[in-house]
């Protein structure tokens, strides 16, 4: 009998979600981040493809979708970080029967926007959006999306035909971007109502047509609060950078060893900032070369570096899928990332050096972060000092407790 | 007379820990024996069907001996003394992401099964 440990959670504390095959784990730490506390497996034999927290309106709420090979797909929360979990007699998420649908897996778990935080967002397989509007008590899908005219035509990828990213924009309330495979980028300026293509200039070179109307395989798109019309791609073969929300894209894959992976994530407080996880071909899909490198941009994709301080540099033929990487939000920045192979490895400085945070889990899909105690997003800013140096327009902190929280750990992280 | 369904361990929790449940009345297939279930325990039916109120695809449902995938479905017919159990395939203890690991083969060449796209 798997027995589940807890963890003990404190406002400070930085969180990882992980997600596996055979169920979720919760690793905590001290804003220093150098000593994890590991809680779990919970929901031990489901597997756990979308975690999430949810700090808005003074919840301090863990989200989780498990799905049964055997029982199927329920979405569960936790207000105790994983005491105790919902398990609702009914699916709260379900395709209304006339669709002839039903539910294979939920992909993702978004919170909405800040200052709405009753609305939480879902995307599943088969391709679909699914809206929260009473802090995820109930859903409804998203017709505007289900019911689009390419819809009848999208094809799956490997991994189902799943909506996988979502993408509220924070200071367009009428705008959110979501991202399906094998289908595309598709935005919304009406509130969800109607949706259109955001992937023209993304190429599609498993097709006969590079540059489809539709088909494109996107596996992650990331966005800066801070400059929501500028978003970066990873694609099925293809890194991409659009500065006008989605209308046009242009290729960023300059210097890194492929241009095939899953895995994106942004600074929290750099817009220019990206992690990516380069994997060989859409064959091998293992790190090139053996190597474990994730790759950082620093100037919004016009060069690259690779980062390999504390990351094995051979025989390491690691997978990092499309949601196995996430971003803190201290200062320095911490950036995880999990594996196929059941390791999770986490830098507390804005990347430049990694350490081994857990082995011997299942694998892992999805890995998500949260500062306890902070507000979700944080406000836009002026110009503030980068970690490494310079001016740059950021995202700050807000002002008050949580902030004071904030540079604690901050001060606390540089002090180890 | 009744007809009694047995519930697997995983869903007893939604049977209030019954592994055995007797329905009275008047069930004449198994897919009205299960509904009259779901009315009792409502938190077994999303569990073994799907919205469409199909029989989950990793999930078996038995009348008497015979699995009804092969006797008509959710219309194989039930008398007062039938048994039905519900019971988890051995097909759905694989996840199957498992089936995509990378594989090396004698060469030391990875070659990727099925894997996520």
């Amino acid at each position: 009998m798997v027995t589940t440990r807890s963890v003990s959670v404190k406002d400070g504390n930085v969180l990882l979600l992980v997600g596996t095959t055979k169920g979720a784990f919760l690793l905590r730490a001290t804003g220093a981040r150098s000593r994890w506390e590991v809680g779990g497996p919970y929901f031990p034999g489901h597997s756990v493809y979308a975690v999430a927290y949810d700090g808005r309106g003074g919840r301090r709420r863990l989200w989780a979708s498990t799905t049964s090979m055997h029982w199927g797909a329920v979405l569960r929360s936790s207000d105790d970080f994983g005491r105790s979990w919902t398990n609702p007699e009914s699916a709260t998420i379900k395709f209304p029967p006339e669709t002839g649908a039903s539910l294979k897996q939920i992909w993702q778990i978004q919170p909405g926007r800040a200052d709405d935080p009753e609305t939480l967002y879902c995307g599943v397989d088969p391709a679909a959006l699914f809206e929260s509007h009473d802090g995820g008590e109930t859903w409804t899908l998203n017709r505007g999306l289900y019911d689009h005219p390419h819809r009848p035509r999208w094809q799956p990828g490997g991994g189902g035909l799943c909506l996988h990213t979502i993408l509220p924009d924070p200071q367009n309330r009428s705008r959110m971007t979501v991202a399906v495979s094998a289908a595309g980028a598709y935005r919304s300026d009406d509130g969800g109502r109607s949706w259109r293509t955001a992937h023209r200039g993304v190429r599609a070179q498993f097709l006969p047509d590079q540059h489809p109307e539709f088909g494109q395989c996107v596996h992650k798109i990331v966005q800066h609060p801070s400059r929501p019309d500028r978003l970066f791609l990873q694609n099925h073969f293809g890194l991409y950078r659009s500065d006008n929300a989605g209308d046009s894209w242009d290729d960023i894959a300059r210097t890194v060893p492929s241009d095939f992976g899953f895995a994106m994530a942004i600074h929290p407080h750099d817009p220019d900032t990206v992690y990516i996880l380069p994997l060989e071909s859409d064959q091998f899909r293992c790190t090139p070369e053996g190597k474990l490198r994730v790759y950082r941009t620093r100037n919004g994709g016009g060069s690259w570096e690779p980062l390999t301080r504390g990351l094995p540099q051979k025989n390491a033929l690691e997978t990092v899928l499309r949601d196995a990487m996430a971003v803190d939000t201290l200062t320095p920045a911490g950036v995880y990332f999990g594996t196929r192979s059941g390791r999770v490895y986490g830098s507390r400085d804005d990347g430049n050096s990694w350490s081994l945070i857990l082995e011997g889990l299942p694998p892992v899909v999805c890995v998500k972060a949260a500062v306890i105690g902070e507000p979700q997003r944080a406000s836009i800013a002026g110009p503030r000092r980068h970690p490494r140096g310079g001016k740059r327009k950021v995202t700050a902190p807000r002002r008050g407790a949580a902030g004071s929280t904030r540079r604690r750990a901050a001060r606390s992280g540089r002090k180890k | 007379m009744a007809v009694l369904i047995y519930i697997p361990a995983y869903l007893q929790p939604f049977t209030g820990g019954r592994a055995r449940v007797e329905l009275a009345g008047s069930a004449t297939t198994v897919g009205e024996a299960l509904a009259a279930l779901w009315s009792a325990y409502p938190g077994v039916r999303d569990r073994v069907v799907n919205e469409q109120g199909e029989v989950r695809e990793h999930v078996n449902v038995f009348a008497g001996r015979e699995s009804i995938r092969f006797t008509g479905g959710l219309a194989t017919p039930v008398s007062d003394s039938s048994e039905i159990s519900i019971i988890p395939a051995v097909s759905g203890g694989s996840e199957r992401a498992y089936t995509r690991q990378t594989i090396l083969n004698p060469s030391g060449i990875a070659r990727a099964e099925e894997w996520p796209g």
